[in-house]
């Protein structure tokens, strides 16, 4: 997925020219809007003017349509777009604060800064209104700081907290929206005597559009693993054919016994293997699709940067599969064990019996009893071996999703 | 008393004649793909409040550094050696005053005006545009971000707390309505 830009790597000046440019945008448009003018704005809530209302709800869901079908056809990984905490009960407070003092000054932050542009003098003051309002509260929060930070949500959109596809939300929405506007018009017609023939016909085909897009979502459904997976798959493939995250056992072992570092290790076998014999700290997981996504999704989707995954099966082949899940899913400190459980019983297993096997991912040892991981080999002594190797983990941080509109 | 309009949109002598402002599905259509292009290239929305929260904090840590940087809110903005002011949604904001003028101009709208409901004088319009934008900037700050952030770029994401936003949003306008009705209404 090429959007979002990597701001990081693009560098500090062309980001605050893009982020110039798009504020050149938006100011054009409130301006363009009759944003500038706070009777236009404070009009909507006597019902004598109904340009906020359309406005900001036609750009709610011409973004929405456009930002969630990109992400469907795999152009933007909404993974990495920033989406506003839901801190619940601060955000409804100051909601409520904020319309109280819109209704009474007639403008909001953005919009002042529009007129401010036009040289409306009541904006111009508005804005020195909005610097005192944020310094208060840069006086005040210390005292109910508790409350500030009450009721974190986190990134939680309706899709989540639902648990239905964006799409579906995003065609409810857009409808929604088109018959609040529907009512608005005659609404207008009725009280505020506007003939409804004089709006464009345009707009019929803009709902059209949007309900058509908003469908097309729906069709095309949410990305998943296979979808992010083959967006990385150009770079990551060559760092598994050159075998730069395959790691030696010795590797391992040095890295469970570095107090730097942390080392989640995922068993991708199945319970009876596992009961065999395992590496002690590993954990199992079933070498299924779902089960490797779900464990990236909900463990690893914020480890920190000094923790390595590795993932691991009796060859390479299920340990292989389930490092992709993981870097589709943005687990980027993953590495694969090398050789598997079976290279790591032939170089610290004294006791094991080999034995032959008839496919790659084949336990190729056998135990008299189901050790698990309670034999040497499962927690070996590093001092006691000397390994050469070649070290291949570099953590990188990772891609954070930085700043925000409120930041 | 009235102020004479002045500014470039007005000619010598003549009352401003400014143009009508654009279709307001088409404005909400185009600001929406202003939004979309906001996202699509920089993975952030829009945003207005968090500029003048930087501008601030820029402000005091000049004339009070220490009280910056042993500030347990400040410091997510200011402090130690951070440019407060060095951070995008500044440059965000003025694009935005910039977009605004360029606007203005082409419709005609750049002049120097108090605007107002016709009930009210001047300096009252001004004393509650005052009162107004201190519960506003008050607010945004409260609910982390303000009609821009939260309620416009949020909903559009749509994150919960946007939603919720909007709706107290409304309702709190709606509450306070009756009460300033004078402002605004003949």
């Amino acid at each position: 997925m090429p959007f979002p830009l990597d701001l990081i790597a693009l560098g500090d000046p062309l980001t605050n020219l893009l982020f110039l440019v798009v504020g050149v945008g938006f100011g054009f448009m409130l301006e363009q809007a009759g944003f500038g003018r706070s009777t236009k704005l404070a009009g909507q809530f006597y019902f004598t003017d109904f340009a906020m209302f359309k406005v900001m709800f036609t750009a709610v869901i011409t973004a929405s349509v456009l930002i969630y079908g990109t992400a469907a056809v795999g152009l933007l990984d909404m993974r990495k777009v920033f989406v506003p905490g839901t801190y619940l009960w601060p955000i409804a407070v100051g909601a409520f604060i904020l319309g109280v003092g819109f209704v009474i000054g007639g403008l909001c932050p953005g919009t002042s800064i529009a007129g401010a542009a036009t040289l409306k003098i009541d904006a111009m003051v508005f804005l020195g209104g909005v610097v005192v309002g944020v310094a208060l509260f840069g006086v005040t929060v210390p005292h109910f700081m508790d409350f500030w930070t009450y009721s974190d949500y986190g990134r939680l959109t309706l899709p989540d907290w639902l648990g239905i596809p964006s799409g579906w939300v995003v065609l409810v929405v857009v409808v929604i929206a088109l018959l609040l506007f529907w009512a608005a018009e005659i609404y207008e017609k009725r009280s505020l005597d506007l003939d409804p023939k004089d709006a464009p016909r345009g707009r019929y085909i803009g709902a059209g559009v949007l309900v058509a897009l908003a469908l097309v979502i729906v069709v095309i459904g949410d990305p998943g693993t296979k979808d992010y997976w083959g967006v990385v798959s150009a770079e990551q493939q060559v760092r598994l054919d050159n075998r730069e995250v395959q790691i030696h056992p010795g590797e391992l072992l040095a890295i469970m016994h570095d107090k730097g570092k942390n080392v989640i290790m995922l068993d991708v076998r199945d319970q009876r293997d596992y009961n065999q014999f395992h590496i002690r700290a590993a954990r199992q997981v079933d070498p299924t699709l779902d089960a490797v996504e779900a464990v990236a999704l909900d463990d690893l989707s914020d480890v920190n940067n000094r923790t390595v995954i590795v993932t691991m099966s009796n060859g390479e082949k299920a340990a292989t599969d389930a490092w992709k899940t993981l870097i589709a899913n943005d687990v980027i400190n993953s590495y694969i064990l090398e050789g598997g459980i079976n290279e790591w019983l032939e170089i610290f297993g004294e006791d094991a019996d080999p034995k032959p096997v008839n496919y790659p991912d084949q336990l190729a040892f056998t135990f008299t009893e189901a050790i698990g991981g309670r034999c040497i080999a499962s927690d070996p002594d590093h001092h006691e071996f000397e390994l050469v190797y070649e070290p291949k983990v570099k953590i990188a941080a990772a891609g954070a999703v930085v700043g925000g509109g409120c930041g | 008393m009235t102020i004479k309009p002045i500014g470039p949109s007005v000619r010598k002598g003549k009352a401003p004649n400014p143009r009508p402002f654009m279709n307001e599905y088409l404005a909400g259509a185009l600001l929406g793909a202003v939004l979309f292009l906001s996202v699509l290239l920089t993975g952030d929305g829009l945003g207005a409040s968090g500029a003048v929260q930087r501008v601030w904090a820029g402000i005091l840590d000049f004339i009070a550094p220490h009280y910056v940087d042993t500030s347990a809110y400040l410091v997510n903005y200011a402090g130690g050696s951070t440019n407060p002011w060095a951070h995008w949604i500044v440059f965000l904001a003025i694009g935005t005053f910039i977009g605004g003028f360029v606007s203005g101009m082409i419709g005609r709208r750049v002049y120097t005006e108090i605007v107002k409901g016709p009930r009210i004088s001047n300096s009252t319009r001004l004393w509650f545009a005052l009162l107004g934008g201190t519960l506003v900037g008050y607010g945004a700050r409260f609910a982390r971000g303000c009609t821009s952030s939260q309620g416009l770029s949020g909903s559009a994401l749509l994150s919960v707390g946007s939603w919720v936003f909007m709706a107290l949003f409304f309702t709190g306008a709606l509450v306070a309505s009756p009460f300033v009705k004078k402002l605004w209404n003949n």
